[in-house]
């Protein structure tokens, strides 16, 4: 109940229906008579966080503000899944977390993404030590043109190791991890483009869990991807539900409905609702987010 | 009725389409074709010319291993072959390292300000400038004003000027070519710019960086001009020192302050004499100098073919 009225505070608009922050995929509390009364909702969780974002704004070079005073917990060792329209900012909020955005001239940020435990701002940290410790997996399948298992180790040759015998066990240990390791074992030395493209996407996912990353970000990891092998990731991603902190941009609410834990809505560069997946689906707080889950629009 | 006249009407309209998109098809392929067979055609006669022109002396092993002479039948091309092969080593080792670290610098590190702006209308500009020039550059700045003689290292010199701006264009477009999606998986592993560039952007642009390098060579070896400007000699009777011998420290570098000829230059000095079995020795050098030039592409796809392959 204290997180939860913190919550509040943080809010405009918010009426005071007190309700038990409900665990994961359970209804612990019956749904409110009157769903999609607020006009944004921000979900205190009771679970340990890895990374709070506070009021963060973002401008392109050109000056477009895409990203407005954006409130956010980020939960420990959970799946997080930012859904909205196109063009909402979803996948530029995601680049704030580990400053692609810095690749280009004249971005800007203010606000503050703050790194738990050690309570870090990450927007005063320099992108390469960010981008260190907060791994990213785009869009598009992008192995390097090399072997499968450099692709896999890529992300620790940058970091200098050298020893074969880690660099070893961690290819096998990401490749299992991102369920590709009895696919791959037999012909680790042959080049990443002879995968299928699902196969490409776990490895991708594979060379960035190799790093042991803080938190990673998936950009519409499945979007050009088959159902089947989008099916595949999806599983993927639920086995690692518990072991990385996953923060996630969906076009398919299905998916983010199956996958995340936690779901973040977003419209226009704001947040309009942050809740517990099953929650947010069932139940929307904001009249927004139901249009939107309901197909209303967008 | 009315709709089954428009469907039909419709249905003619559309055979008439595809037929003239047909007809447009087979021109332009009729006519892509022509082109090359006129292009390839005129190369394989100027080839084939001089190929017969040159034959008796093609045939003559003596003609590769024996210096230039006053008898036009005991000439050979034997110090003008190794001092194509030097010269070109010189260039490339300087034009390649170079040319690839500027476009390399253009692409990924310099911002877009005024001075790059400049630099890179002078780069394109140079691309352009008659070889000539270059010599005549070469001649003021290399020999008279550095005191240097007519060697092997400044025919290096001015001919790795002379084909720095199309390595440097061609690097620059093989690094652009390469998908943003490489460079992000690599930023995005937390690699900083060199590594991104060295480990991912480079190998991933070598074939269009290769291609670039020979023909900027290609041009290269054909290059007379710049060479006679320099002051190389027509007439050498010698060989420069050999690179590796049998001594201690094995490898030497004298070769490269040795005076030398290439093949371009023994061939002008040949076509310029009045004597016609002269004019045989120029055209069975010329056979040699293609034969050189497109070993050097030959090259260039078998490294190209291996690296698309071993990825």
């Amino acid at each position: 109940m204290t997180s939860f009225s913190k919550s509040i505070g943080m809010m405009k608009n918010v009426s005071t229906t007190a309700e038990p922050v409900a665990t994961k995929r359970t209804h612990s509390a019956p749904p409110p008579a009157s769903a999609g009364q607020e006009d944004t909702w921000l979900l205190e969780p009771e679970e340990e966080l890895r990374a709070r974002v506070s009021d963060l704004e973002f401008w392109y070079g050109d000056g477009t503000q895409a990203i407005q005073k954006l409130n956010m917990p980020l939960v420990d060792k959970r799946v997080t899944a930012l859904i909205g329209p196109s063009g909402c900012g979803k996948s530029t909020f995601l680049r704030c977390l580990n400053r692609m955005h810095d690749l280009y001239k004249g971005v800007k940020y203010s606000g503050e993404i703050t790194l738990m435990p050690e309570n870090v701002n990450l927007i005063e940290l320099d992108p390469m030590v960010v981008r260190l410790r907060v791994g990213m997996v785009f869009q598009k399948p992008n192995p390097f043109p090399k072997t499968i298992y450099e692709n896999t180790i890529a992300g620790l040759r940058i970091r200098g190791i050298k020893k074969r015998a880690v660099l070893d066990e961690m290819a096998e240990k990401s490749l299992r991890q991102a369920a590709l390791w009895d696919e791959v074992k037999d012909r680790l030395h042959q080049s990443a483009l002879s995968l299928s493209g699902g196969q490409q996407q776990r490895l991708c996912i594979a060379r960035a869990l190799a790093v042991q990353p803080d938190i990673l970000l998936l950009d519409e990891p499945t979007s050009a991807l088959d159902p089947i092998a989008t099916a595949r990731i999806e599983d993927l991603l639920n086995e690692l539900e518990g072991q990385v902190t996953i923060l996630m941009v969906t076009h398919n609410m299905q998916q983010a409905a199956r996958i995340s834990n936690y779901t973040a809505y977003m419209y226009m560069g704001q947040l309009v609702e942050f809740n517990e997946t099953d929650a947010l689906f069932t139940r929307p707080k904001c009249q927004r987010t139901e249009d939107y889950i309901s197909g209303r629009f967008g | 009725m009315a709709t089954l006249n428009q469907t039909i009407s419709d249905a003619q309209g559309h055979a008439s389409l595809v037929r003239r998109n047909k007809n447009q098809d087979i021109l332009i392929a009729g006519l892509g074709m022509l082109i090359l067979v006129i292009a390839i055609s005129t190369l394989l006669a100027m080839f084939l010319d001089l190929f017969i022109t040159g034959l008796p002396r093609l045939q003559d092993p003596d003609f590769y291993m024996s210096f230039p002479s006053r008898k036009a039948e005991q000439a050979g091309i034997l110090s003008a072959w190794v001092g194509t092969i030097l010269v070109m080593i010189v260039t490339a080792a300087i034009s390649i390292p170079l040319g690839v670290a500027a476009g390399v610098y253009l692409e990924e590190y310099a911002g877009s300000n005024w001075m790059t702006d400049l630099i890179e209308i002078n780069v394109t500009n140079l691309a352009g400038v008659p070889s000539i020039v270059y010599g005549l550059l070469a001649l003021g700045l290399f020999i008279y004003a550095f005191g240097m003689s007519e060697t092997v290292l400044v025919a290096g010199l001015v001919l790795s000027l002379l084909i720095l701006p199309v390595i440097i264009v061609s690097t620059r477009e093989a690094i652009r070519s390469i998908p943003e999606a490489y460079k992000e998986a690599a930023i995005g592993l937390g690699a900083d710019q060199w590594q991104t560039t060295y480990a991912y952007i480079l190998p991933a642009a070598r074939p269009g960086i290769i291609t670039g390098a020979i023909v900027g060579l290609s041009r290269a070896i054909g290059e007379t001009a710049p060479i006679i400007t320099i002051g190389a000699l027509t007439y050498i009777a010698f060989l420069p020192n050999a690179p590796i011998s049998g001594d201690f420290p094995f490898i030497n570098f004298d070769w490269i302050t040795s005076p030398f000829t290439v093949m371009p230059i023994q061939m002008f000095s040949w076509v310029s004499r009045p004597q016609a079995e002269f004019q045989i020795n120029a055209a069975a050098a010329g056979v040699v100098l293609m034969v050189l030039t497109l070993m050097m592409n030959a090259i260039a796809i078998y490294i190209r073919y291996k690296v698309r392959h071993k990825d």
